[in-house]
């Protein structure tokens, strides 16, 4: 019996993955999921919805960020990416490959000592990384135009995911030993964090690789 | 002393702007719909501790409603030939503007720390960043002189570009609390623990490796697959049963995880909301340029946990 209604807990997986799939709104297709999951758990709707009420309130920090947009509105009124766009045009070394490794690596290292909240998609990939990989690139059409701005957000995802993890106090590494003390296993922040080192040097070998193969392959003609 | 409290009133406030703006918005068909989005977002901001678990609740599913009836695009902005001429105008000294909000939150992570009694130790960062922001508008508003209202029209258009998508890692984050009350974690690890062949360290590494990175996509979020995977296949098996270095099995575990998020659209704030800032047509156009890194990178994931732990 316990082993039915524990399977009927992942009906909200389900409701996730078909919703996406049939691109319902992601709004409505994540309150479905958690009303489908609160359900086959028991809880009834009053309960649901007090759940997910405390839930979105404890996690309101998560959009905090968005006050950053007037600032970058600011800016951008009054020229920053085309700022950005002069002054790569004007640097002769200032390849798309190039660019972009160069931020990889800035967005590792500054991560690995703490600073994950330094850059990031609001703060500098709009508003400087992408206008400047663009200029860089200067690919010939719109699809090109769009995996070029892609990639420039992609780079920051990869350099900050695989650069923190070299931070001794960043939330996954507390999560680890704090999960791991659970289990009477104690380890230092630091044995876990030197571990992701290698990685992290390969996580920068791939992407720099397959920056480089973009560039020779999509962007010289 | 400074903390989320002081950090929220000052998102209320910009949130309650855009709110104001939206409704005054005339290009804009659906501007009662962005005005309501927006003003519920300043109330949750503003009041939210005041509302109860239920009020929030009702709140959350008015603003579902909203974004499922369809947000419009703001209209407004500046001009080409205006944006040109402040970049002649400007020159390079518009960087140095930009830099302000990265070195203020750099400055206060770093500084901040050491003054306990004025700002909250826990929240330097959202401190630091929202000080920036407060900052950076106040030496623009000085240099720039542009109108007094137009940061915050010109934000409020960025804002209706990203839309919904704005508040979707707030309801994923909130959608896997609702999964941890389920114990949907548990039956999955259970699901996964049943399919290893007995007796094969490979496959409980593979198996441990590719469980990190797809519970990942599913849930969005390594934080949320490390305690289910690290329970149903880390511990009893690959450290337990294998004696394997728990520190390595953990670390690399949970970058195996971090490949995870680089694939699937449900981690929103890194995946679907640049996107939607880029002006990207592609809702997915961040996760395609990233799975060429992921894949390769979990396969090395795994092959390090297989050479490195058990020495």
């Amino acid at each position: 019996m316990s082993q039915t209604m524990n399977l009927w807990a992942l009906s909200g997986i389900a409701v996730m993955i078909a919703g996406f799939a049939l691109r319902f709104n992601p709004l409505l297709v994540v309150a479905a999921a958690a009303g489908a999951t609160g359900l086959a758990a028991g809880l009834d709707p009053v309960a649901i919805i007090s759940a997910f009420g405390k839930a979105f309130n404890d996690t309101r920090y998560v959009s905090v960020v968005w006050i950053v947009l007037p600032v970058i509105a600011l800016l951008e009124r009054h020229g920053l990416q085309e700022r950005a766009r002069v002054l790569i045009e004007g640097m002769k070394g200032a390849t798309f490959a190039r660019l972009l490794t160069g931020y990889l690596l800035l967005r590792q290292l500054t991560a690995a000592l703490g600073l994950t909240s330094i850059a990031g998609h609001a703060q500098t990939v709009r508003p400087l990384v992408a206008p400047m990989a663009e200029a860089a690139a200067d690919p010939h059409d719109e699809a090109t135009r769009e995996e070029v701005r892609a990639l420039a957000a992609a780079t920051d995802n990869v350099g900050l995911f695989f650069g923190e993890d070299v931070f001794i106090a960043i939330g996954s590494i507390l999560l680890m030993k704090g999960f791991m003390a659970q289990q009477g296993i104690e380890l230092a922040p630091f044995e876990l964090s030197v571990w992701a080192i290698p990685t992290a040097l390969f996580a920068f070998a791939i992407h720099a690789f397959r920056l480089w193969r973009f560039e020779r392959r999509r962007l010289r003609r | 002393m400074i903390g989320l409290a002081q950090v929220y009133l000052v998102a209320g406030l910009c949130f309650a702007a855009f709110a104001l703006l939206s409704a005054r918005d005339a290009g804009n068909p659906r501007r009662w719909i962005n005005a309501a989005f927006w003003g519920l977002l300043a109330l949750s901001m503003l009041a939210g501790d005041r509302l109860g678990d239920f009020g929030n609740g009702l709140l959350v599913l008015a603003l579902v409603g909203l974004a499922a009836l369809g947000l419009g695009k703001g209209s407004g902005g500046s001009s080409a030939e205006e944006r040109g001429e402040g970049a002649a105008r400007h020159g390079n000294r518009l960087f140095l503007l930009a830099l302000v909000i990265p070195l203020a939150a750099l400055a206060g992570t770093l500084g901040f720390k050491h003054l306990p009694a004025l700002v909250d130790p826990k929240q330097v960062t959202l401190v630091s960043l929202s000080l920036g922001v407060l900052l950076a508008l106040a030496i623009g508003m000085v240099w720039l002189r542009p109108r007094a209202l137009a940061p915050l029209e010109d934000g409020r258009r960025l804002m209706d570009a990203v839309g919904w998508a704005a508040i979707l890692p707030q309801m994923l984050a909130s959608l896997g609390a609702v999964f941890a009350l389920a114990g949907v974690g548990e039956v999955v690890g259970g699901l996964m623990s049943g399919v290893i062949p007995e007796g094969s360290l490979l496959a409980a590494v593979i198996a441990y490796g590719l469980g990190m990175a797809l519970f990942t996509m599913v849930m969005g979020n390594a934080f949320a697959a490390f305690p289910v995977m690290t329970a149903a296949i880390g511990l009893p098996l690959l450290i337990h049963q294998y004696h394997g270095d728990p520190a390595i099995v953990a670390a690399i575990g949970m970058l195996a995880g971090f490949c995870g998020t680089l694939m699937t659209p449900m981690a929103a704030n890194f995946n679907v909301v640049p996107a939607a800032l880029l002006d990207l047509k592609d809702r997915n156009a961040v996760v395609k340029a990233q799975v060429g890194t992921a894949l390769p990178l979990l396969a090395i994931n795994i092959a390090l946990i297989w050479f490195l732990a058990f020495r």
